[in-house]
Order: structure tokens, then C-alpha cells, then sequence
């Protein structure tokens, strides 16, 4: 069952004129519609690709939330193997929307730590919708030491629309739990390397993305305050959504010229959720090469590069 | 315009007090009206409910600095860096803060003694901008705590802030992980990192260095949060309990040490440095 964005609606018709011609075609072969069918895909593929060759930022931001985008049990299964999931923060529970444990990157050890959204209905509700709790973060605090300790690089996948907002949460210190992860990862001293995969949303992103090197995927975004919120706090209202995400600059592309991150990884024709074993396998890649790089740091260089560069943000 | 909106319009400008305008003003919490001066005398506290009222930068190291501090520059960043604009240009609100304010941003550090203790201390301003965090926050918390290492001394900031600098972007995000270098440096020196939560402090800057201080304070009444109240019950959808996010709510779920009032700040100070010193640099 494909799901189409709403600027995608000139791909979708062009889709469903494709699939109604095969129905008809019932598994007798006539050549006039083969060969109006393969018209009709060739101008579907043209379309996709022109569409995204020039996404908005709010449409990027639409992309990466996209509910058939892989998220981190999705690339669990197609970007590592041997996964051993580890659970809980020994002090108040288990919270899914932040899930890690042990992993092999094409044979190598690491520690893998990130966001999970969840599929379907069920599985939001399972995963807080991605949307951690201060036992999310003190979970991570626990393996990104252990990781530490075992010298096994920490690899953190980002995708949340923010640490979750609620009584429990802020009653358990959320904003302590978020600061104290964010200095778990400054002061690790095996190598990080952290990917935004989806959203990068605020805070509740940050505390685990504070590494050696931060990717993201081409159409992920990571900022401050969703678009939505800082329409509606900056411009009053909650229709300035798509200039609130140009005007904050929330995209890859935007943070690589910011120098915010160091890489992005290209995704398939019209998005990961198009084809997420070809992004798996690209995100694989990259992870590998920014560690195979890190590997040649001893920890106190570790620990000084990734402390040089965030001190160099905002700095002239 | 009314008396009464005279009266609440110098609410935001308590360190103009040569128009009549400015004589009294009205606790924004029981009401009472009280006479300016008195209410400045009194730390800026209500003497009837125990209000701690917001105070500037200057009147906070006045407060808790002994005479002779040396107010320290702010360090320059890159302005607008997004060139951003919402309703307004980002450049026009930082020229009229700047014009509204003594310092040149929202955090302002000053060294000096507190009852003959060295310290360096930094002040939010929730003047400027809600005090929020953007690149010259960020850059003046890591040079504060950076004099206070070339000092040997502790470093001490008042927080206020609604969160981060949206204008921005993700470069005011960037300072939480920014600020925390600083406070990991300041451990590693062995010197002590004291943090004084004051109203309001929400958002990123809860998230990052106002929570990591070897010892936490919080002004009475202060709203000390991570997500803003609204957001909450957008999300939730129930009703928030009572004193929710306030200091003594956050005492009362060991978020911090001890919640202190203003006329007890500079003692509690004082008293802590006396534990929290290297005896060497005595
Ligand atoms: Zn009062």
C-alpha cells in the first residue's frame, strides 16, 4: 500500500492510470498498453525525480516524517545484524521510544542507540510516537557508557519530533535527563557517529546526537522547534509553517552550509520510504566511513574533537 | 492609556524610576501595589506574598557581587547568521533589545568576590529577548566559565530564559551541546559549577547547563521546565496540577538542592563556596 504526500498528487495519478491499465490487461498482453504503460512510468519516474530534486523545506519535513519512511527497527534488521537489544535505565523503567543495544556494522562492534516512532497504531502507542521520556535518555546514558568502557563506537540514529512533553516527564527531570545524555556523548571516549534519519526535533534530538560526526539522510530534517511551533509562536499563527521551516533552515542541505553537520547521505528516487534496503545500505556505508576515520583517534583526541567541534559553532 | 496599564507598562522598565509613572507598581501576583522603591529595596521581592520579581543583570550583581566587580565584555558573534525574518527582521529585534538593554545580549557575565569568595557570574536577562539562548549566549557562558578557570574560581549563573533563540535556528540548539564543553571543562579544572534557576528558565537551557550545576538553587515561585505549560496540556490533554514546574515543585521531586530566597542568596552563596573552594587556591 503506497501512501502519497499531497505535493506528490501529479506522481499518484500517474501511478494509479498505471495500475488500472495492468488490471485491465488481466494477464493477456496487448501492445498498445504496454507500451502506454511504460509511457505513463517513465513519466511517473521523471516527475518523482523532478519533484524531488527541488523539495521545499516543508516538504522535506514532510518526507521525513513520512509514515512509510524506515525507521530504527527497520534498519536494525536491513543495516546491521546480530542486533542484542539491551533495556531499561535501572532506575525508573524501559521507555521504547528510545531503543539500543548491542549490533555488527558489516562485522564491526558498535552500540547502537536511536529513536523508534513505531508502524502502526499499536506500535505508536508502544513507542511514545519516538517521543522519549527522562528513562529514555538515562537508558542511553547507560549504554553510551558501557560502550565507553567495552571501547565499542556508539552509532545513534535521530528520529524524533522531540522529547516528550507530559507531567510524568518534567515531574522525572526531562530537561536533566536530556542534559546529562548530551554530556554522556561529549564525554565518551570511543568514537560517535550519529544520523539524522528522519527528524531532528530540538532537544530530544540533540541529547543523542552530540558525536564526533553527524550525518543525515538527504530529506531528514533537525531543528530547534518543529516548523509548526515556531509558527505559531513567532508569526502568531499556525498557517506559516513552510516559511517558519525555510526561514530556520532545516534541512541537510542547510546544515552542511551551516557546518552543523558533516555529511548527508543520498536516499533513492522519492525517498528512503521508496526504498529503504537501498537506504540501509547507503546509510551502512557512511557510518562505516566516518568510524574507519574515527577509529585512528585515541580517546582523549576523541573527546577533544567532538568538545572543538561545537565549541566552533557560533564562534568567529 | 489607563492608570492601570501605566502602572503595568513600568513593570518592564523598573530601573527608570524619574517619571512619575514609575512610582508604583503592582505585584503581578497578589495584586498589591507597591511603592517602587520599597519594592527595590526589598531585592525586588513582594513584601506581602513573597513574589521574587524579575529582576536586570546589573541589579543581580549588585545583589550578589560585593562592590568593585569588573563586568565582563561579551564576546561578538556572527548577527543574524540565518538572516532571518518573521513578522520582523531578526536584525531590527536584536537592534531594539540592544537599545532597551545595558549589555549587548541576553547573558552577561561579571567577576568578583562574593563575601570575599572569587567567582565569576553570569546573568540571564530576561529583558533581552526572554533571555534566549542563541549563539552570543552560548559564547559568553563558555567565556565566563573560561575566565573562572583562568581565575581558579567558581562559576556561578542566574538563569532566565524561555528557551532557545528560535531566530537562530539550529545554531541556538547547537549551544546546548556547546555550554555543556564548558561545564565538563569546569569539572575537569575541579572547580565548582553553581546554578541559581530564576524565573523563568524553560526549554533548551533547562535542557543543557542549567541543570548539570554541582549544586542546583531555585528562586522561590520560579517556573523551571523543559516544555512549555501550554504544550503540555496541548499534548495531554489533562489538568496541570498545582505549583506544577515551580521551584518547590521541582525541590519536592529532587530536581534541585534548595530553594532560597533572594535576602538568603548571597549568604547561601558564600556559605557554599566555603565548602566547594580547592584549598589550594586558598
Ligand atoms: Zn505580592
Amino acid at each position: 500500500m503506497k501512501s502519497y504526500l499531497d505535493f506528490e498528487k501529479p506522481i499518484a495519478e500517474l501511478d494509479t492510470r498505471v495500475a488500472e491499465l495492468r488490471a485491465t490487461q488481466d494477464g493477456s498482453s496487448d501492445i498498445d498498453i504496454e507500451a502506454e504503460i511504460a509511457k505513463l512510468a517513465a513519466k511517473s519516474e521523471a516527475m518523482l525525480s523532478s519533484t524531488y530534486g527541488k523539495l521545499t523545506p516543508w516538504q522535506k519535513t514532510q518526507v521525513a516524517r513520512h509514515p512509510l519512511r524506515p525507521h530504527f527497527v527497520d534498519y536494525v534488521e536491513m543495516a546491521f545484524t546480530d542486533f542484542v537489544p539491551l533495556g531499561g535505565d535501572r532506575l525508573y523503567g524501559e521507555d521504547c521510544a528510545i531503543l539500543g543495544g548491542f549490533a555488527r556494522l558489516n562485522g564491526q562492534r558498535v552500540m547502537l542507540i536511536g529513536h523508534e516512532k513505531g508502524h502502526d497504531t499499536a506500535s505508536r502507542v508502544k513507542h511514545n510516537f519516538g517521543m522519549a521520556k527522562p528513562e529514555g535518555y538515562r537508558k542511553a546514558i547507560r549504554l553510551m557508557e558501557m560502550a565507553s568502557k567495552f571501547g565499542l563506537p556508539v552509532v545513534t540514529l535521530v528520529d524524533t519530533a522531540g522529547a516528550f512533553p507530559g507531567i510524568e516527564a518534567e515531574e522525572r527531570g526531562q530537561a536533566e535527563a536530556i542534559a546529562r545524555s548530551t554530556e554522556a556523548c561529549l564525554a565518551l571516549g570511543v568514537p560517535m557517529v550519529a544520523a539524522i534519519v528522519g527528524e531532528g526535533g530540538s532537544g530530544g534530538a540533540v541529547a543523542i546526537a552530540a558525536a564526533n560526526k553527524v550525518l543525515m539522510l538527504e530529506h531528514s530534517v533537525y531543528s530547534v522547534i518543529s516548523p509548526e511551533g515556531a509558527s505559531s509562536i513567532l508569526w502568531r499563527t499556525p498557517e506559516k509553517a513552510a516559511d517558519a521551516a525555510t526561514a530556520m533552515k532545516v534541512t541537510a542541505q542547510d546544515l552542511l552550509e551551516l557546518e552543523v553537520i558533516d555529511g548527508i547521505v543520498e536516499e533513492p528516487l522519492g525517498g528512503a520510504h521508496r526504498d529503504p534496503a537501498q537506504t540501509a545500505k547507503a546509510l551502512a556505508a557512511a557510518i562505516e566511513k566516518e568510524l574507519a576515520k574515527l577509529s585512528k583517534l585515541d580517546a582523549e583526541a576523541l573527546v577533544r574533537q567532538r568538545e572543538e567541534r561545537f565549541l566552533a559553532i557560533g564562534s568567529l | 492609556m489607563s492608570w492601570l496599564s501605566k502602572v503595568r507598562n513600568s513593570l518592564s522598565s523598573l530601573n527608570k524610576r524619574d517619571t512619575p509613572d514609575n512610582l508604583w507598581i503592582k505585584c503581578p501576583s497578589c495584586g498589591e501595589m507597591l511603592f517602587t522603591q520599597e519594592f527595590e529595596a526589598n531585592l525586588s521581592v513582594c513584601p506581602r506574598c513573597e513574589h521574587h520579581g524579575r529582576i536586570t543583570a546589573k541589579t543581580r550583581f549588585e545583589q550578589i557581587l560585593d562592590a568593585g566587580f569588573t563586568v565582563l565584555p561579551t564576546p561578538e558573534v556572527e548577527e543574524n547568521p540565518l538572516n532571518f525574518r518573521d513578522t520582523k527582521k531578526y536584525s531590527d529585534r536584536l537592534k531594539a533589545a540592544r537599545a532597551a538593554n545595558p549589555y549587548p545580549d541576553a547573558l552577561t557575565n561579571a567577576s568578583g568576590t562574593i563575601e570575599g569568595y572569587k567567582a565569576v557570574l553570569g546573568v540571564q536577562d530576561f529583558k533581552f529577548m526572554g533571555g534566549s539562548m542563541g549563539m552570543a549566549v552560548g559564547e559568553a557562558f563558555v567565556a565566563g566559565v573560561e575566565k573562572a578557570i583562568a581565575q581558579k574560581c567558581a562559576y556561578i549563573i542566574c538563569t532566565a530564559a524561555g528557551g532557545a533563540r528560535m531566530q537562530e535556528g539550529i545554531l541556538s540548539l547547537m549551544q546546548m551541546p556547546k555550554t555543556t564543553v564548558a561545564t565538563r571543562r569546569l569539572a575537569a579544572a575541579g572547580l565548582p559549577y553553581i546554578v541559581i534557576l530564576t524565573d523563568p528558565t524553560t526549554g533548551g537551557v533547562t535542557a543543557s547547563y542549567a541543570m548539570l550545576g554541582d549544586v542546583q538553587i531555585a528562586e522561590p515561585g520560579a517556573l523551571i521546565g523543559f516544555a512549555g505549560q501550554r504544550v503540555i496540556q496541548d499534548t495531554i490533554r489533562e489538568k496541570l496540577p498545582d505549583g506544577f514546574q515551580r521551584a518547590e515543585y521541582l525541590h519536592d521531586h529532587g530536581m534541585v538542592d534548595m530553594v532560597v530566597h533572594r535576602k538568603n542568596l548571597k549568604g547561601t552563596l558564600a556559605q557554599l563556596l566555603g565548602y566547594l573552594e580547592r584549598k589550594e587556591a586558598q
